[in-house]
């Protein structure tokens, strides 16, 4: 019972049960926190909107992004993935998501921002559709997370240009 | 593999496509549910012809009323371009049945002993051979 390969396998196994028991008290110490981020998001411009070749609409806009992020962050953070998805409805589906810029976000002093960016994306004329900011919070250990923040009331021209 | 309804419910991380959230070497824990996919999620998926399975996350998703039909566009955080061109030949999106898994928690460098064992076989049966050797020369 007390040759070196049982004291190392004990240890060993000591050790690792110690650490999962940490990394998942680190994971469970996030419930404690409770966020309160902002976001607002403007569009400043359709800078085209077209129809292409095989049947889907392009379109190109430019937007205003401010938010405060930082409430989001904990300890237990290891970095925050941003994105903007637009979602509207089309006669074919009934929700259609899609990611118009994302960014990663790796510390507390950069969580609050404004950003001006131009995208594109496939959409249909006079749509209406809502701007959604998702975060998704990256631990440095344990159980991830996912949240966001719908703006609506967005619409595309009527028209192409 | 009951409680998490996925077929595996632990996937090593092999490549760094989504840096600098997942490294290679981290531990994904996943979790299969019938609730239909959003983007943002992180997905575990296969494609025909490839053994080992990416884990990436979807940007774009086009969905059909309740049927549960969609299609579903992925793209690693770390890559310029989607996952286009790793889908099989002449499918330009990915359908939900695909997926094996959402990733819900993770755990960093735990999975490097997977790789290097994967990786460098030698590791593997030296290892063997040492715990062989133990088990004969045990007096219990």
């Amino acid at each position: 019972m007390h040759s070196f390969g049982y004291r190392a396998n004990a240890l060993l196994t000591y050790a690792l049960t110690i650490l999962a028991l940490m990394c998942t008290i680190a994971s469970f110490s996030d419930n404690f926190n409770f966020p309160s981020p902002s976001v607002e998001i403007q569009v400043l411009n359709f800078n085209w909107f077209q129809k292409q070749p095989h049947g889907n609409d392009e379109v190109s806009l430019t937007m205003n992004i401010t938010a405060d992020l930082q409430s989001l962050f904990t300890w237990n953070t290891k970095q925050l993935f941003i994105f903007v998805a637009a979602e509207y409805e089309t006669p074919q589906n009934s929700l259609n998501q899609v990611s118009l810029w994302d960014a990663i976000i790796p510390a507390k002093e950069h969580a609050k921002f404004w950003f001006q960016t131009a995208n594109k994306g496939s959409n249909l004329r006079g749509k209406e559709f809502n701007l959604t900011l998702h975060w998704h919070v990256m631990p440095k250990t344990g159980k991830m997370l996912a949240d966001k923040l719908v703006m609506s009331g967005f619409r595309l021209p009527e028209e192409y240009r | 593999m009951c409680l998490t309804g996925s077929e595996s419910p632990v996937v090593v991380v092999l490549s760094g496509s989504m840096e600098p959230g997942f490294k290679r070497g981290d531990i994904l824990f996943l979790h299969m549910s019938r609730a239909p996919f959003r983007t943002g999620e992180i997905v575990v998926y296969n494609v025909e012809g490839r053994p080992i399975p990416i884990v990436h996350r979807v940007i774009e998703v086009h969905e059909e009323g309740n049927k549960g039909n969609a299609d579903i566009l992925t793209k690693g955080d770390a890559n310029l371009l989607d996952d286009r061109s790793f889908y099989a030949n002449g499918q330009h999106w990915l359908k939900p049945q695909q997926i094996i898994g959402r990733a819900v928690a993770f755990v960093p460098y735990v999975g490097w002993a997977t790789i290097i064992m994967t990786e460098k076989p030698i590791i593997k049966y030296m290892l063997m051979g040492v715990l062989g050797l133990l088990v004969i020369t045990s007096k219990g």
